[in-house]
């Protein structure tokens, strides 16, 4: 086991070099100038731009920036973003917060609800709320999160005048009313992307739980004597959820993907609408720390769901 | 099911042997399709998805407003008999909009969806087929795509090259081609590993074996006789595919990084309706709705498929 761990940890390394040379270079090549906003305004003159361009570093051919980009890294550096002259990292760190509140709790959030309604929804199958089930996850696995957002928007801010439809984000929370308006600024984006994960899970965990039910282990099991909640509880749930806990754990960067989606739609300054705005200007130091971040997390998250996958599932060898 | 799927192997040659005996006409295709008319969402799907189609295809033709002229006294009028979907705020036509931007996305849709294919069906045919280093090095190729964090490149790309393919094909077809590129050449790794693994499988079979010693080249080998074998998995990964890459186009356009104001896809509609939420919902709730629709009909067809196509169900 631990061995097989090494061996994936070393495979990881050359990966993340890959992509992070490949990430690079899209950069690099890209033909638009991160200086562009200084050639347009007229008080800045030739030389000094070729200044602020030494001084950036970019003076240097590609393969060397990255070297050099690679170096800092691995002294934990990611560099000054063009735009605001600040660390890279502390730009994040000002982000990340927002973003993992609200991918974290719409992530529990779906787990709590995804998990009950595909089991039950396995074992009362072809019944109303199987049907009720299985319709409401094939919906919310087909509308876009985009279009979720703007409906909720409709309905419960404007419609109904319920929820603030913008994220306050210099919103501090001090007592129980500010507390308030937090989870109601929350509730939006939250749901929109809890509904989108929820469905898909419950969508997994039903046909798991669907594949397992007829086996023999189960028939056996219940012809020893065994009362029902026990068969399905011990011996059903706990098999159907090995390949479900392998789909949560590959599923994590994609919510954080998703999270760039539902951060523009509600406005929600966290790392996704960071990652637009660079985009926008061109804040290549920015842009490649946030894309390297989201790469890391698909690596290291495939990790997690292969090492739990032969944790959970004693007939999975590894080597 | 076990049980089921025991006795049914057990008997099943024979049973295929005597129906091709008796009634020549059945193919795989026509029991597939049989399979799937029996699936009534599905069935559902092809309907919705004809409707669309068949609305975007000819749509512009019957009905005639125009999807650009300005008429600002008409501007983010509701749903009304001459305006059937209402107005945007500069009174244009949503109707014809949708109908419009309804070609575009379809045809990112399909057309990524192409690319994806060719790609992921050779580098999954040629790793399945030649295996030992070559097959290695294709699979991490396909790992190391796997791990790209696919919508942040996507918007970095589609933004950044816009420009000179701009300049080369013009802003629409350049735009055209790179959105279509880009999700073409992020969405081809899934099916690869499927074909691979179809390609492992069937190459060891006899049949292969026998079309091998009769002096069968490996280019027909793997053309004729096994990616056939393997084409279900690709059908039904094609039919989904498209599904989604609508809805990664619309969310491209949705974040202002797809594609140019004048060209009015369902989530540059949506990009735009956005600010008018309260003045004007039925602006996004049109274009979001032939997304839904789209997409849901698409899922579908795709789910009866994957019934109709899979050998393991009783026909």
């Amino acid at each position: 086991m631990s061995r097989y761990l090494v061996r994936r940890v070393l495979l990881a390394i050359p990966t993340l070099l890959v992509i992070s040379f490949v990430l690079f270079a899209v950069l690099s090549l890209a033909p638009g100038d991160p200086l562009a906003q200084f050639a347009a305004n007229p008080s800045v003159p030739p030389e000094v731009r070729d200044n602020i361009r030494r001084s950036l570093g970019l003076d240097d051919p590609w393969p060397v920036r990255y070297v050099k980009w690679l170096f800092a890294l691995s002294h934990g550096d990611w560099g000054f973003s063009f735009g605001s002259r600040i660390p890279v990292w502390d730009l994040i760190k000002l982000r990340v917060p927002s973003t993992l509140a609200v991918v974290g709790v719409a992530y529990l959030l779906s787990l709590t609800l995804a998990l009950p309604i595909g089991i039950f929804s396995a074992l009362k199958q072809y019944t109303l709320f199987d049907h009720i089930a299985t319709t409401f996850a094939f919906i919310g696995f087909s509308v876009p999160t985009f279009f979720t957002g703007l409906l909720l928007i409709i309905f419960l801010s404007v419609k109904l005048n319920w929820l603030p439809f913008i994220y306050d984000s210099t919103l501090q929370v001090r007592d129980l009313g500010s507390m308030g308006q937090q989870i109601k600024q929350s509730i939006m984006p939250i749901l929109v992307l809890g509904l989108f994960q929820t469905a898909t899970l419950v969508r997994y965990t039903r046909a798991s739980m669907l594949e397992n039910l007829p086996q023999d282990y189960v028939r056996t099991a219940r012809a020893k004597g065994l009362a029902e909640t026990n068969v399905i509880n011990r011996h059903v749930v706990r098999n159907s959820l090995i390949p479900v806990v392998t789909l949560i754990a590959l599923s994590a960067p994609a919510v954080f993907s998703g999270a760039i989606i539902t951060e523009q739609i509600f406005r929600v300054p966290g790392i996704g609408s960071l990652l637009i705005t660079s985009i926008q200007n061109n804040d290549i130091p920015v842009i490649m720390a946030i894309t390297f971040t989201f790469s890391f997390l698909v690596v290291v998250f495939n990790m997690i769901a292969d090492v739990m996958y032969g944790v959970l599932d004693p007939r999975i060898r590894y080597d | 099911m076990a049980t089921g799927i025991t006795a049914q192997e057990l008997i099943r040659p024979a049973t295929v042997a005597d129906a091709a005996l008796r009634r020549p006409s059945r193919s795989l295709w026509s029991d597939a399709w049989r399979q799937f008319r029996r699936h009534r969402l599905a069935m559902f799907g092809v309907v919705v998805f004809s409707a669309l189609l068949l609305a975007t295809l000819a749509g512009p033709f019957i009905y005639r407003t125009s999807s650009d002229a300005i008429d600002y006294s008409q501007g983010l009028l509701g749903p009304s008999l001459q305006h059937p979907f209402g107005t945007d705020d500069l009174g244009r036509d949503l109707l014809a909009r949708v109908l419009l931007g309804g070609r575009v996305s379809m045809a990112v849709g399909v057309v990524a969806v192409l690319i994806a294919i060719t790609l992921g069906t050779t580098v999954g045919a040629v790793a399945g087929f030649f295996g030992g280093r070559t097959d290695s090095l294709l699979m991490r190729i396909t790992d190391v795509f796997l791990a790209l964090p696919v919508l942040p490149l996507l918007l970095m790309v589609t933004y950044l090259f816009r420009d000179p393919l701009k300049r080369v094909f013009g802003p629409e077809l350049g735009i055209f081609l790179l959105i279509v590129g880009v999700i073409g050449a992020l969405n081809w790794m899934a099916l690869a590993r499927l074909v691979r693994a179809g390609f492992l499988s069937i190459k060891q079979k006899e049949f292969v074996e026998a079309a091998r010693c009769v002096g069968a080249s490996n280019r027909r080998l793997m053309a004729n006789h096994i990616l056939p074998n393997t084409l279900s998995a690709v059908i039904v990964a094609a039919t989904v595919g498209v599904g989604q890459a609508i809805i990664t186009e619309s969310a491209l356009s949705f974040l202002g990084l797809g594609f140019p104001p004048d060209m009015p896809t369902w989530g540059r509609l949506l990009y735009d309706a956005q600010n008018f939420l309260d003045l004007g919902p039925h602006w996004a709730i049109f274009p979001g709705l032939m997304i839904f629709l789209i997409v849901l009909s698409i899922n579908y067809i795709g789910d009866g498929l994957r019934d109709a196509l899979d050998p393991r169900k009783t026909q």
